[in-house]
Formats: C-alpha cells, structure tokens, sequence
C-alpha cells in the first residue's frame, strides 16, 4: 500500500478523541514512518554509544557493564531513625544513598529557630550539625557508597560535613563520591527553597566548583535539576529547555570564575523527571544528551569528552501520584520508571504508593526498590542499548523537543539570561501557566488521572501511614543544646569570624566553612553569618 | 452592587512547594473572588494579621511539608484570639487521613486532599460563605503588593 492511500484510509477511520496531544500538549500524529526522520543522518546526529553526539547513551556499553543505580530518596526524623532506615534499604540490595533533609535543614535553619517549629524531622532528616552527620553514616564506609544530598542553599556546609565524616572514618576527600543537588537557578524557578540573593548564590557555586576540582576530584558538584521544575507544573520542554539552560549559565559561572572549562565540566550532572507520558520522556532524555553534547563542544569549546556527558539521575514524577486508590501508583511508577531506564538514565529514584499522605513507610520504600529490581533483573529492558533508537516517533519527538528547547534559549537570551529572566518572573510564570492549564485539562477530562477524574472510587482506602513523632523535635533541640554546651565555643566564634570575614573580602569559603564544620559550628550559625554579609531573597509574586 | 467574595490563600513556614497554592488561586480568582496570595514562607502571625486586615471570609492554607498539625491549630487560636472566628480555615496538601479528622474536630472547615477538582473549592466556598453587601473598601487597591512590602520589613 502507498501512503497517500493509507492516509486516505485512516482519515474516515473515527477517532476516540477529538485530539492526541502528549501530557504536555505536544500534537500526536497517527502515525510515523521514515518520512519523518529523513533529515536525520546516523553518525552526525545519533551515534554508537559512548560517543558524540551520545543520544544513544554516554556509556560504551551502558547496562550491560553496570546496572543504573538504585538510589531511593530517603530521609525522616533524627539521623538515628534514617540511619537505621538507610541500612535497611542497602540490606535489600539498593546500591546508593540519597539523603532527604527536612525543611529547617534545607533552609539552614537550625531546628530551634522558630520557623522550624512543626517541620524539624517532618519531610526529611534533622541535621544541625557535624554531630548529626556523623550519627547518620554510622557504620557506612563512605569508600564504599556513593551519596546524594539534596541540598541547596546550605550545600557547602552539608558538603563539608561530609568530607569531615570521611575524615574521622580516615578517608581523604578525594575518594568520596557523591552529588550535592546545589542548583540555586532553578531553586528561585521552582523549588523555592533559597537564603541569598542570585549573585551571592552563584558565587558560593563557584566556590565549590573550584574547591571540589581541587580537593574531591569525584565529586558532582552540581545536579542540575528540572525535576523540581516538572513537578511545579512545567511541560516536558520546559523542563528540558530550562534545564539545560541553568546548566549553561553554571558552566559560563564557572568560565567567569577563572576555571578552566574541562575541568569542572565532566562534574556537572542532571536530575530529570520521570513524568506520565511514557515516550515524550524518553525523547527528553536523548534530546537532553545531543543539546548538551553540542554546545558543550560547539559554545563552550570543551575539548574533554567527558564535559560532553549529560549524566542524569531520575526520579519518577511525585506530582502524578494519587491519594486516590494509592496502591495504583506502584504500576504508574513502574511505566515512569522504565520510561527512565529506556532513555538511558544513570539512576533511579523509583517514588512510594503512599507518598500523597506521608513519607514512605519501610513497607512501600521496599515496593518502590522491588520495582526497579523488576526492571533490571526480570524484564530484559537492559540487555540492549536504546532499544528505542531508530523508532519512527521517538526519534521524530527528539528531534522536536530539541528544536523546541533551542527557542527557549533564544527567547531567555533575549532577556539577558538566566537571572535576569528569574528577576523578571519570566520562569515562574511559564511554570504556573502550564500547571493551571494542565489542571483546567483535567478537569474538562481532555487529560485524563486514574482514579481521579476517570474510573473513580467513593471508598477512601485505609493504608498504613508512617508517622514521625513529635518527640523528634524535642530530642533534636535537646541534642543540639546539649552540643552547645560541650563544644569549645570560642573557637566555634572565632572559626565564624573568619567565615564572615571571608565573605566581606570575596574569598573562597569553603575552606572556612570546612574550618566552622570541625569544630560543631550549626548550619544555623554559618548561615545567619552569610546572611549579615549577602542578605536575603525576596520573591516577586505570581500566580 | 455586592462585594466579591475575597480569600486569602497562603503559604505557611518553610514549605515552597506553591504549585497547588497558585492553581487554586488562579481557579479562585477566574470564578470570580478576590484572591489574596501571600507568596511563601510566611509566619501565621502575618497570615492571620493579612486576613483580617484585608477582611476576608476564607483563609485557605496550602501545606505539604507535614507541618499540619502545628500551623492549623496555631492560625485557628491567632484568630481567635483577634475575635475573627467568623473568617473560615480551609486548607489542602500532604496530610493523612487521620490527621484531617483531628483538624476538623478543632475547627478546620474543610481540608481539599491532592486531586480534589478546582470546581469543588470554588463550589464549598460559594455554600458556605455569601457575597459581602457592599464591595471592600479595599477592594481597588493591590493587596498583593502591601503584602509583599510589609514582609521585606
């Protein structure tokens, strides 16, 4: 059959909808055949694996050296509880750490401050201090585990604990390896957990940067994240445009600061969505690989072919679980998950089924595990590389969404960058369009939820829920009163002075707060001395 | 002509997310009611002086960082302690099951879980409250930029 006649054809066939758009909105075609991927030319524009443009993968032979790795988010209470919680999950068979901080943590904030009244050990791990930090990896050779700290504005304390817990397990820096999230952009787009203003933010950045390049050679230094971008409301290209583009503007930073760009480049990682629309993501993750690999080498003239290497972690999407018929969101976690495993994904976060009441229970956190161990050990997903390369529609949808992300840059340019687009609201109000337009979909039924718009129960479930108690709270201030009495606080105040000091005079602080870190100095204290020197941010508000 | 119905919508403590937050004052204000968001990282203190300062029926706060049980209770008591027990608290976000029955024993009109359709706040706010005679005095000015410099303060 040709064609034009097969198109005749399929024109009187009746449709189901009156319109096929990805959850992102993005048209769907009935069908995609080489015509829609003749421009593409196989060495320029894919690649073999392990080399340019790496849309294939960045690894020669991906998973069938090394599985991804299984790095489930976790955090709750006192570094006692997580630390039990985390020798849990590595005794069934999980491969890295992810450290999950609660809100006074993430905010510096030390957990007697008043704002922290309520949300000490809520949504993540208390940490005040070294003491904290030490309880949390007890009896975990950090030379044997990667760890992942979510972690923003306070990333060069958590950093330093760290290194100062390798130090006293008699580990040197330069063997840890690991990740701090330390994406301040995408904080001000998205996540919304910042203390100083852009510029003092880019600045510590660019501190750790050179430190890290210097003194912990493996360490990522920043995961340049769209996850938090996605789950705010954004589309797919949304995510990847912005991302990408917050990735750029560290590597100028970066360039800015005096480094050489091989140099911090191969540091730098990504952290994407695993959102619903199953093949929309995996075309996200391969355009994410060849933008990245381009610019890098064409813009940014990188001569190293690791800065090429657009190495990400995934998580799936938090924001299309439901709260309704929630053992459903084992199975929606599960296509996110192999939708990430699919586009070639360095690890995974697979999320819990009970995530829309609490944090994951040991229970659900196990089911979450068990699904990625599915995928690799059952399903044969990872026995070849890109299965997907070379497919008709998934090559067609790189291709789109790459042409798409381009006129984003263009558009951010036009604004004078990423921070100036920031100060303008620009992201923040793209990001809360998408997520109002996506609701008003919903609920027009033109997008569709199990269990929330569509094939709905009355009967609301009754599923165990993991509760952190309000005793947390008074034992961690008690704790942390207790450290104020018996570290030496002349030196804590004169170890601060030098951190203010550096500060004042444009110098790099991370030795500083390496220096304040060894002698118990909290993160509350280290922070509100930045404050009094960077001052803080103010939003402007959109909705 | 009547007054509109004005909610302030805020965001208390440390929680950014703001996603559901902004989607329910945007679906408040096209149907509508006279918004007020407070943007994050606010204390009850300010939410509460915000709502009765502004005179509005409905505060709906927006919670998922599992604070729930310290905020509520502390924004129903500042009220009652300003005599403003007429101003209804609803809210929303990441809260067990249980802990909703806790809240609306104490006096928390009505907690919306994740999934709840926009349509259905606008609806309960509508039942529950009634246009007000006549429009705020206020009701020209931007409130959102009042608020926004007293917390620079």
């Amino acid at each position: 059959m040709k064609k034009e006649e097969w198109n005749e054809k399929v024109k009187s066939c009746e449709e189901r909808q009156v319109e096929f758009t990805t959850v992102s909105g993005l048209p769907v075609r009935v069908l995609y055949t080489p015509d829609d991927i003749a421009d593409i030319e196989y060495d320029r524009d894919l690649g073999y694996p392990g080399a340019f443009p790496y849309v294939r993968g960045v690894y020669t032979n991906m998973y069938r050296g090394r599985l991804w790795t299984m790095r489930q988010f976790s955090g709750f209470g006192t570094a006692r509880d997580t630390n039990r919680r985390y020798k849990y999950l590595l005794k069934h068979g999980q491969t890295g750490l992810s450290v999950a901080f609660d809100f006074p943590t993430l905010y510096g904030r030390d957990s007697d401050d008043s704002f922290s009244r309520g949300e000490v050990g809520k949504c993540g791990v208390a940490i005040d201090s070294l003491r904290d930090m030490e309880i949390l990896f007890r009896g975990i050779p950090l030379d044997r585990i990667s760890t992942s700290m979510t972690i923003n504005p306070p990333a060069a304390m958590l950093l330093a604990m760290y290194i100062a817990v390798g130090e006293k397990q008699g580990l040197p820096p330069r063997i840890l390896t690991g990740t701090i999230q330390n994406d301040m952009l995408k904080e001000y787009q998205a996540q919304k957990t910042w203390i100083y203003p852009p510029g003092p933010s880019m600045k510590i950045i660019s501190d750790i940067l050179a430190y890290c390049c210097e003194h912990v050679p493996k360490w990522n230094t920043i995961s340049i994240s769209g996850y938090h971008i996605r789950e705010a409301g954004s589309t797919a290209l949304q995510e990847l445009a912005f991302t990408l583009k917050n990735g750029f503007t560290y590597v100028e930073h970066g360039i800015k600061a005096g480094l050489s760009v091989d140099k911090f480049a191969p540091r730098l990682s990504f952290f994407f969505n695993a959102h619903l629309d199953f093949f929309e993501e995996i075309a996200k993750y391969r355009a994410a690989r060849r933008i990245w690999a381009r610019m890098m080498r064409e813009k940014y003239n990188a001569e190293d072919p690791r800065s090429y290497l657009m190495r990400f972690h995934t998580q799936t999407a938090g924001c299309t679980l439901t709260a309704q018929q929630p053992e459903n969101n084992i199975i929606r976690t599960a296509y996110q998950a192999l939708s990430a495993v699919l586009g070639g994904t360095q690890s995974l976060h697979t999320n819990s089924m009970d995530e829309t009441y609490a944090l994951p229970t040991e229970k659900s956190a196990k089911i979450a595990l068990r699904t990625q161990q599915l995928l690799a050990y059952e399903s044969g997903v990872a026995n070849t590389i890109d299965p997907l390369g070379g497919s008709y529609y998934v090559e067609s949808l790189t291709n789109e969404l790459e042409k798409g992300a381009y006129e984003y840059f263009t558009k951010i340019d036009k604004m004078g960058g990423v921070i100036p687009a920031i100060e303008k609201g620009f992201f923040q109000k793209e990001i809360s369009r998408s997520a109002y337009s996506y609701q008003k979909a919903l609920e027009r039924k033109q997008k569709y939820h199990v269990g929330v718009n569509v094939f709905e129960e009355e009967e609301r479930p009754e599923i165990e829920i993991l509760k952190i108690s309000r005793q947390v709270e008074k034992v961690q201030i008690q704790e942390l009163r207790k450290l104020r009495k018996q570290r030496n606080n002349k030196r804590v105040r004169e170890k601060l002075r030098m951190l203010r000091k550096a500060a004042e005079d444009g110098e790099s602080l991370m030795p500083r707060i390496l220096d304040c870190v060894r002698e118990y100095a909290t993160i509350g204290e280290m922070c509100n001395t930045l404050k009094e020197e960077y001052g803080i941010y103010h939003e402007p508000i959109i909705f | 002509m009547r007054g509109k119905i004005r909610v302030l919508v805020g965001k208390p403590g440390l929680d950014g997310h703001d996603r559901g937050a902004k989607v329910v004052a945007a679906a408040l204000r096209d149907a509508g009611m006279e918004v007020i968001y407070t943007g994050l990282h606010q204390t009850c203190e300010s939410i509460v002086e915000a709502a009765v300062q502004e005179d509005v029926q409905v505060i709906g706060l927006s919670v998922l960082s599992g604070a729930h049980m310290t905020i509520f209770p502390k924004v129903l008591k500042l009220l009652k302690a300003k005599k403003a027990t007429d101003i209804l608290v609803i809210g929303g976000g990441i809260i067990p099951i249980d802990d909703m029955k806790k809240l609306q024993r104490i006096g928390v009109r009505m907690l919306f879980g994740p999934g709840t359709p926009t349509s259905e706040i606008v609806d309960w706010i509508r039942s529950n409250t009634s246009e007000p005679k006549k429009p705020s005095r206020r009701a020209k000015r931007s409130v959102k930029k009042r608020v926004t410099k007293k917390r620079k303060k």
